[in-house]
């Protein structure tokens, strides 16, 4: 999802929990929320800073694919929608840094850590928006299944992560019906407008669907990050319900769904999907996908070139605040 | 009594100067200088570009002829846009943004109060409206000159780099053609020459606030974006902004 | 020179009588920026009328160690809640 494979730590095979442990795994059974003061596990603060800011980085990098249009929108009633929304992902991505932010590492050290390539975005927003179309892909299926993902997180154990998705969650609510209203409309418009939507549809798919990250088999972490009820649903079980949820939804527009193994399974009462590419998904990762370089570069620069401004201003406010203890002296 | 004709051109300054500045405060967003910033200017974006569709759909009302914010919006060529220099010119360095847009809010609050008691209803009613707002972009823009100015030696020469390289596209705004001289006459708008003094005053105040110099108010100014006589940076963005309706005519989106 | 803005936390009141109530925080350089920001970051739907903003670094919080001494004595005093007393249900108004 946005926070793909977050590294859990290693623990020592065999290794008893110590009774602090215990206590703090017996209050998260017992729902009882962790906030900032509480004593908490060193793996679960840096399992949580990796989760949370890679969320945060998610939403800052996602900026980027669909704000690639924002000056190109067809209507000028799209664009004050995809400005909104756009604008959304950055406060998206504020409430996550200073959820984070309350793990005690501030916003500036994970955003070097995103330049530096030390963190991870999601693998998704490493494809490019090629047409108009992409942004009504993005919002319907990228954004579909980040809500799937935020809605459970709106219970996880960290109690500034659960008030944050919430109020992600809140906000989010018309973003992935705008991106199906956009294609509803090039479904209902000329052929090219469709084959546009198709076309879309065709190249966001996949991705889509390894954005969920690897298979459960696969997901190392995956336990131990249940057991704190920082991660409430598998990978596959999410993928499956975005599978399943969105195929009657292409039907309506009348799109196919490029999977020919794609087909509704009676005995499992879920729709079988064809096999991922998972060497793609692990390469994209890596930093191979076809915009890792320029989302990062894109990102880098819009930070090394505000850096003046930053500067500038607490500059000024130390200036105003030392002739104020003047004034007063 | 209004001949639907001026009011039409009238209609067109105010709603191409809006659109036109919005277009290129959307080029910034997700890429400010950092993230509060960045959904601040965000929304001075959506504020103009909610304005420019209140005063482009009444234009295409008194058009007829089909028309509608988007097709005035879209289908037009640079020529026919009427907004005024200073708006299109490039984003540059933030200071760059940040100068234009105090330029233009100072002036654009000041033009707004004249048009809330327009004779025309419509157009008060989306003055008011639009006052409301522009109110907070002077008041932000106004704040960010003097923090900015008065800031670190680097951002005083960007600051005032910028003022410098922007003011010939001030004068424009108070320049008064036969188009505002008809508004003004008709009651449903006012002579912009008559706004410079206060203007001036304040530009003056905030920029001295902020350590900066004014350049002089008697220098040459360029003009010719309210006939349609833009730069050379204007059919550049719009080329950009109209792509899709231009090679999918008659498409709806 | 590397200077991150300080952290905010913003309060914001939603109504008129209506208490402020902590909904997030923010960076800015001082508390005007603070309040500005807060304005734009989390009152984009219309959500306030009025904005504290207040230094992360100034807060004071109670240790979750007190939890225990702090509040368990909260819990005998059942008297101070009013269904401690019960009413005849044919006497109306209290």
């Amino acid at each position: 999802m946005y926070a793909q494979m977050v590294d859990t730590g290693t623990r020592v095979a065999g290794n008893e929990l110590d009774a602090a442990e215990v206590r703090f795994q017996k209050r998260i059974d017992d729902g009882i929320r962790v906030e900032p003061q509480d004593w908490m596990p060193d793996r679960y603060r840096k399992t949580l800073i990796r989760q949370i800011s890679q969320h945060a980085h998610s939403e800052i990098v996602g900026q980027l694919p669909e704000g690639n249009w924002i000056t190109r929108a067809p209507s000028l009633k799209r664009k004050a929608i995809l400005l909104a929304k756009v604008q959304d992902e950055a406060g998206h991505g504020l409430y996550l840094y200073s959820a984070a932010e309350t793990l005690g590492i501030s916003r500036d050290q994970m955003v070097d850590d995103l330049h530096s390539g030390k963190a991870k975005y999601s693998s998704i927003f490493n494809y490019p928006t090629l047409t108009w179309a992409d942004v009504g892909a993005i919002g319907w299926l990228v954004d579909g299944s980040a809500i799937m993902n935020q809605i459970p997180l709106c219970r996880c154990s960290y109690g500034p992560y659960s008030r944050a998705m919430i109020r992600v969650c809140k906000e989010e609510a018309f973003h992935m019906r705008q991106g199906y209203d956009m294609l509803m409309s090039l479904c209902r418009g000329t052929p090219e407008q469709k084959q546009m939507a198709q076309d879309a549809l065709n190249r966001w798919w996949w991705p889509s669907l390894m954005m969920f990250g690897p298979p459960d088999a696969d997901s190392v972490h995956s336990e131990q990050s249940k057991q704190w009820k920082i991660k409430l649903f598998t990978n596959d079980e999410l993928r499956q319900k975005m599978v399943d949820q969105t195929v009657p939804q292409a039907e309506y527009l009348g799109l196919t769904i490029p999977d020919a193994d794609l087909k509704w399974n009676a005995e499992r009462g879920h729709y079988d999907y064809g096999a991922i590419d998972w060497e793609e998904f692990y390469n994209v990762v890596k930093g191979n996908g076809p915009c890792n370089r320029e989302r990062i570069a894109t990102r880098k620069k819009a930070w090394d070139d505000g850096e003046w401004f930053r500067e500038a201003l607490v500059a000024h406010a130390d200036k105003k605040s030392k002739s104020k203890l003047q004034a007063a002296a | 009594m209004s001949n639907k004709n001026d009011t039409y051109a009238y209609l067109l300054r105010l709603g191409d100067n809006a659109l036109v500045l919005s277009q290129r405060l959307g080029e910034w967003c997700g890429k400010g200088p950092a993230l509060e910033e960045d959904m601040a200017l965000t929304n001075v974006a959506l504020d103009l570009l909610g304005q420019a569709r209140l005063w482009l759909s009444y234009a295409a009302e008194l058009a007829g002829d089909g028309a509608d914010e988007d097709s005035l919006a879209y289908l037009r060529d640079a020529d026919q846009f009427r907004n005024v220099l200073l708006l299109e010119q490039p984003n540059g360095n933030y200071a760059d943004t940040v100068v234009r847009q105090f330029f233009f809010d100072a002036w654009h609050a000041l033009a707004l109060q004249q048009l809330r008691v327009s004779q025309d209803p419509r157009i008060a009613e989306i003055a008011d409206k639009a006052l409301k707002e522009v109110n907070y972009h002077l008041r932000r823009s106004s704040d960010l000159v003097v923090r900015l100015g008065d800031g670190t030696e680097i951002s005083r020469n960007r600051m005032q780099a910028a003022v410098d390289h922007l003011w010939p596209y001030s004068g424009e705004m108070f320049d008064a053609d036969g188009v505002d001289l008809a508004a003004a006459a008709a009651g449903y708008g006012f002579d912009p020459s008559g706004l410079r003094t206060e203007w001036l005053a304040y530009v003056r105040e905030v920029l001295e606030e902020g350590t900066l110099k004014l350049p002089s108010p008697e220098a040459w100014m360029q003009k010719g974006g309210k006939q349609g006589r833009h730069t050379e940076h204007l059919s550049r963005m719009l080329s950009e902004m109209q792509i899709l309706q231009r090679s999918h005519p008659g498409a709806t989106w | 020179m590397k200077s991150e803005w300080a952290l905010w936390e913003i309060f914001i009141r939603s109504q008129h009588g209506l208490a402020h109530r902590h909904v997030g925080s923010l960076h800015a350089p001082d508390a005007e920026m603070a309040i500005n920001n807060a304005r734009d970051v989390y009152t984009r739907r219309n959500e306030g009328v009025s904005i504290w903003v207040v230094k992360s670094i100034d807060i004071a919080a109670s240790s979750p160690d007190d939890k225990a001494p702090l509040f368990d004595p909260a819990n005998s005093k059942v008297y101070r809640h009013p269904t401690f007393f019960p009413m005849p249900e044919e006497v109306k108004g209290l």
